[in-house]
């Protein structure tokens, strides 16, 4: 307990330092605002075009978190389709592996193509860069889930169902929460650069604007509030892994991506 | 406590009457390998086996000779390469009686408490099941807590499996073969990991529970005391690849004490199992 607490103390102090250390070798090194603009430069923007940047904030949250969940959707069903038998495992894995390891990137100029700039293909990047995550681990933790704990339900005449509902999917929360903190990053990540090509609404967007406008405090500004909402959304879905898969805690060499 | 009747050593324990008795478990020429061609393992030479209703068949034999393969069978969890395996007249895979199993190795689902583990049969088989949503945390709870008690892990059932030595691991495991009351209990190796005074304690609450409710027992063990004092028959197997050497009557009237383990008529009996296996063993 205590060891924790003096190492989130150091983390903490560590940030802190960081943020010193860059004001202060702006001011000696008399770096120019077009270029990097110092950390109370860029608090002061946020404080003041806070106003305009809230519902830019609201929309990238929005389409982050309607592109995951989507994903989560589609993974979860993929994953288990695929897990549930150890033929159709072997069988796909190295297709997913293929499929997840194409720059999701390269998806975003189709997906304009196919609806237009805006929320949709913002939405639909988020969805799609955060799928193959979820499916490899959940297809992973079912598929190697120990017979032995399927014996134990087996040997009462469990059937599939209630097989995969008492002792697969519980064993594969632990891969399965590993996943989703990597999916809302790659969420996150793929919203945001959707808005960046192609919307005219979304932080993504307000930095692209704000850069061909030479504002450079406010394209820092964007990026502080990205990194904030980046590390909230890991953070809230840490702790929700942490609540739910506690019992695995104790080995923790989980998450395959 | 003294012997009432000689311990029948000479006896098969296939009688003319038992022959006739309904059968819990029937193994006709059941054999079982795994792998194929050149890695090909047979785990159990044709083996002809059967267990009457109520009865406490107790199954020793070397390492590696195939008795847990037997219980497998028995329970569904493989399929024989050849021969029937006739559970409460029907196939095996027909689930026609109700089965308790304690493994081996006292598997425990890692995520779930003890109390909710040992609860497990009654979320899945009938008639419990019906009613597990209304009474997990009534009846079944108290029920759950009755049996850990019974074995000694009172006050554990909200520990989580990691948080149990094995010996205990084991004993909550015995209580998730017993919950729901089944009418065959598959035991392999159930107080393996037991010292000696705890696994006699066991001993007298199993013979309990048996002469409670006559459930058809096959218990597995390495403990010819254990085998002698618990069942109504034991029966040798040779080394791998396995078949059943030896059948013989456990004469001794019930309820037992445990006393009787130091009896000359049981010493002898056991002296005569152990020496057959030292035998086949060469
Ligand atoms: N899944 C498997 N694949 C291949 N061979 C197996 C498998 N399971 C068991 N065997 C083989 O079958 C034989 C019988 O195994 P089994 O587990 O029934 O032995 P056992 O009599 O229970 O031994 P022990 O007393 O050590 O528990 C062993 O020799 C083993 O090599
Ligand atoms: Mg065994």
């Amino acid at each position: 307990m205590d060891d924790e607490l003096s190492i989130n103390i150091a983390s903490a102090a560590l940030i802190c330092g960081f943020f010193a250390l860059w004001e202060v070798l702006c001011l000696l090194l008399g770096v120019s605002d077009l270029i990097l603009p110092r950390p109370s430069d860029i608090v002061a923007t946020l404080i003041d075009r806070f106003p305009v940047l809230w519902p830019h904030i609201l929309q990238t949250l929005y389409t982050t978190l309607v592109g995951f969940a989507l994903g989560v959707g589609i993974g979860v069903a993929i994953g288990v389709l695929i897990g549930v038998s150890r033929i159709a495992y072997g069988v796909a894995y190295p297709l997913l592996v293929g499929f997840s390891s194409i720059p999701k990137v390269a998806v975003v100029p189709i997906f304009v193509l196919w609806f237009g700039s805006g929320t949709t293909p913002a939405i639909l990047t988020a969805m799609v860069i955060c799928v193959f995550p979820i499916v490899v681990n959940i297809a992973t933790g079912l598929a190697t889930t120990e017979p032995e704990l399927e014996d134990v339900l087996k040997s009462l005449g469990a059937s599939r169902r209630q097989i995969l509902w008492n002792v697969g999917l519980p064993r594969t929360m632990p891969y399965f929460f590993a996943s989703l903190k990597v999916a809302i990053t790659l969420s996150f990540v793929g919203a945001v650069l959707s808005e960046t090509v192609a919307s005219n609404r979304g932080i993504g967007n307000v930095m692209m604007s704000a850069s061909s406008n030479f504002d450079v405090s406010l394209v820092f500004a964007g990026l502080m509030i990205l990194a904030a909402l980046g590390v909230a959304l890991y953070v809230v879905f840490s702790m929700l892994e942490r609540r739910v898969t506690g019992w695995a805690t104790r080995k923790n060499d989980f998450a395959v991506t | 406590m003294t012997v009432q009747r000689p311990i029948d050593a000479a006896q098969p324990g296939v009688d003319a009457v038992t022959t006739r008795a309904p059968k819990a478990v029937k193994l006709e020429n059941v054999s079982v390998v795994f792998g194929r061609g050149e890695k090909a393992v047979t785990a159990l030479a044709p083996t002809t086996l059967d267990l009457e209703k109520g009865a406490f068949l107790a199954l020793v034999g070397p390492s590696g000779c195939g008795k847990s393969t037997i219980l497998k069978l028995v329970s569904n969890l493989l399929a024989p390469s050849s021969g029937v395996v006739i559970v409460g007249g029907k196939e095996a895979k027909a689930k026609a009686l109700k089965v308790g199993m304690a493994f081996q190795n006292p598997t425990m689902l890692p995520w779930l408490s003890i109390e909710r583990n040992v609860m497990l049969p009654l979320k899945i088989v009938p008639p419990y099941c019906h009613r597990f949503r209304a009474e997990r945390k009534g009846e079944f709870r108290d029920r759950v807590h009755a049996l850990l008690d019974k074995v000694g892990l009172t006050g554990f059932g909200d520990h989580f499996p990691w948080q149990l030595s094995g010996g205990m691991l084991q004993r909550a495991s015995l209580c998730r073969a017993l919950i729901h009351e089944p009418d065959l209990l598959l035991l392999d190796e159930p107080f393996g990991a037991l010292d000696q005074f705890t696994r006699e304690e066991l001993w007298a609450i199993l013979q309990d529970l048996y002469l409670d409710r006559r459930p058809s027992v096959i218990l597995v063990t390495h403990d010819l005391r254990e085998a002698g004092f618990l069942a109504s028959r034991i029966c040798v197997m040779s080394p791998r690849p396995g078949k059943i050497i030896s059948d013989r009557a456990v004469d001794i009237p019930r309820p037992r004490d445990i006393g009787l383990i130091y009896q000359p008529a049981f010493v002898e009996m056991t002296q005569e199992l152990r020496a057959l296996i030292a035998q086949v063993r060469k």
